[in-house]
């Protein structure tokens, strides 16, 4: 649509289409282009405080505010930024659970607010926190109830429930009440359960939160697989950037209840200026390394913290200090998301000069 | 035809997650006994002082206590029906899950609470029906129409008893916590369906009062309809009409909470 990279993913939307027959696209959607639309999108809370006995002050809170962005179909989208910056708010709007208080807002054609349940039947929801799976009952007994829910025929029900069990592994599960099941099992379980009515649309909310490395790969591997051979349009939130970097080759990152950056993850460590740090560990405690390119941001007895900028190689600096210095180990961090999200944001301040924080809203959770 | 369906499997779903807990349901049996045991002895000593109190002989009146431990669980009336998992849902955010879903979220929990009802009137009360049956003399229709008609008390009884639970656990959505409510509703229940103490042997104008409140559904008029102390229309026409008003203003309500109250955590 604008310049995302959507041309790709609506390729192999097309391909879902045709698997989806019918059902593929409903009256009314525009055709090709965007699947999901925001528009100057608002959410306003009225929080009321006190502020002494019997004093209550009203105040507005802007879980999001002003956000405008559109996704292709079969695109795949990490929406990324702090606690609290209104990521699971615009996620509520989109599925129409929180009515927005402007804008203008439509998934697949429909307006979610409106038609709730209309649009629930072509949207998939993935909570790392949440289940919505039946706590007590064996695993199959939800899907049979997904079956009912979403109306999904016989004969596709029982396909999409052997495609999903083979590669979600969860064949030996099926009849394990949910209780029992590891968080990790329990998670591939919830997604699962999440695809079953084939949905045009799979938001993830934290998708991996908690899982261990093996769980986390295997969920990230199945992600990229429904996204490119079904097709699937997927909108993830995470706080692990590492799930981005796997899966999303556009990442969007809100901060404060706007839109900070939408485009390749490349281009964020850029904006962000972001850097890595080489935690080298010596035999003995030196004097902070000299490697051109880096600067010593910490020492602590033998060991030392690096920094360098992201869009450097880390090779050539591992491969000097290791020939320079009596190295004993070494490792390299990734920055964290929230770091190089914070060093966006007060260099965007410093741009506009704002420091008075005309922008900023007063109070964001 | 597809709701119904779903509706079907959910409130299958609702059989089976209490049907899970077999410890539970063998505690109750042993309770629901028990407390029969005691309130029959205590009726049948008032009954001795107080023949024909509110109209019931004394086979009534132990078949009366009887009904009300086989039912107990059955109506919730102490609470523990799916209201509670719905608070819980409701504080810590959960219900968002179920707002996803293209389902109407009042049918999806009465459906739920069906299935829990018949689960608790099959395993929780039958055993010390049946007990009460062959310890007491009882009153028990011969004919299947009564048995019928029961069936059908206990129905709307049964959508009643969702009704009131259902406003109950929607209160979280403003309070939160539902402590305070669930022992308001606890309190409310034990009394005035008539637990306690039939509520036609309750002083007239009290009596009335007690007898014109939704609570009355549940035990008092199925037992009534079982022990053919209330014509059948009378009965249905004053379950059916409690039953609609309590889903509508729990529809009502359903419609403010969900429009206007955030839903919890992030």
């Amino acid at each position: 649509m604008d310049g995302t990279p959507g041309a790709h993913g609506d390729a192999d939307a097309d391909v879902c289409r045709d698997v989806d027959g019918a059902e593929g696209r409903a009256v009314g959607e525009p055709a090709g282009g965007a699947f999901v639309e925001v528009d100057g999108l608002e959410k306003v809370f009225p929080v009321r405080r006190r502020t002494g006995f019997l004093k209550r002050e009203r105040r507005e809170v802007r879980a999001v505010d002003g956000i405008s962005f559109t996704v292709g179909r079969g695109e795949m989208v990490g929406y990324i930024g702090p606690n609290g910056a209104g990521k699971s708010t615009t996620i509520k709007m989109l599925t129409g659970i929180l009515v927005p208080s402007g804008g203008r807002l439509r998934v697949a054609g429909i307006d979610p607010a409106r038609e709730r349940t209309r649009l629930a039947r072509r949207i998939g929801v993935v909570f790392g926190q949440r289940t919505t799976l039946w706590w007590d009952l064996p695993l199959i007994d939800s899907y049979r109830l997904m079956h009912r829910m979403y109306r999904i025929p016989d004969a596709r029900y029982r396909e999409n429930l052997d495609r999903l069990v083979e590669l979600l592994g969860l064949s030996d599960l099926l009849n394990v009440p949910v209780r029992q099941l590891s968080l990790g099992q329990r998670m591939r379980g919830d997604i699962a359960a999440a695809l079953l009515h084939d949905p045009e649309v799979l938001y993830l909310d934290e998708p991996t939160i908690g899982l261990d490395v093996v769980s986390k790969a295997r969920v990230r591997e199945f992600l990229r697989e429904v996204n490119a051979e079904r097709g699937t349009t997927v909108l993830l939130t995470t706080h692990d950037l590492q799930d981005i970097e796997q899966l999303c080759r556009r990442v969007m990152v809100i901060d404060h209840g706007r839109l900070m950056y939408d485009g390749a993850l490349a281009g964020l460590h850029e904006a962000g200026e972001s850097e890595r740090t080489l935690v080298v560990d010596l035999e003995r405690e030196l004097p902070p390394v000299r490697v051109p390119g880096t600067r010593v941001v910490r020492v602590e007895g033998p060991r030392q913290w690096l920094a360098f900028p992201s869009s450097q190689s880390a090779a050539p600096l591992v491969a000097r200090v290791a020939a320079e210095y009596p190295l004993v180990d070494l490792s390299v961090r990734e920055p964290d998301i929230e770091t190089v999200i914070a060093k966006m944001y007060a260099e965007r301040s410093d741009e506009r000069g704002d420091g008075a924080g005309v922008d900023t809203p007063g109070a964001v959770r | 035809m597809g709701s119904a369906r779903l509706y079907a499997a959910v409130a299958a779903g609702g059989f089976r997650r209490y049907a899970t807990y077999r410890a539970a349901t063998a505690a109750g049996v042993f309770t629901n006994t028990v407390f029969g045991l005691i309130l029959v002895h205590t009726y049948l000593a008032l009954w001795d002082e107080r023949p024909h109190l509110g109209g019931y002989d004394q086979a009534q009146a132990v078949t009366y206590v009887w009904l009300g431990q086989a039912l107990y669980a059955t109506f919730a009336i102490q609470g523990g029906g799916v209201e509670k998992d719905l608070m819980a849902r409701i504080r810590t955010g959960e219900i968002a899950i179920d707002l996803y879903r293209p389902a109407d979220l009042q049918l999806w929990w009465l459906a739920t609470d069906l299935g829990r009802a018949l689960f608790q009137l099959v395993g929780r009360g039958v055993v010390p029906f049946a007990v009460g049956a062959l310890l007491f003399p009882t009153a028990l229709p011969r004919d299947a129409g009564t048995w019928a008609a029961f069936v059908l008390a206990l129905l709307l009884g049964l959508v009643v008893s969702f009704g009131i639970r259902y406003l109950f656990a929607l209160s979280a959505f403003w309070l939160l916590d539902g402590q305070g409510v669930s022992q308001a509703m606890m309190i409310l229940g034990i009394f005035c369906s008539g637990m306690t103490l039939p509520l036609n042997a309750f002083p007239a104008g009290f009596g009335e009062v007690l007898r014109a409140l939704p609570w009355a559904a549940q035990v008092q008029v199925p037992a009534d309809v079982l022990m053919g102390e209330a014509s059948w229309a009378d009965a249905f026409a004053f379950q059916a009409a409690w039953a609609v008003a309590l889903l509508g203003a729990g529809r009502l309500v359903q419609a403010a909470a969900t429009r206007r109250v955030v839903v919890q955590g992030g």
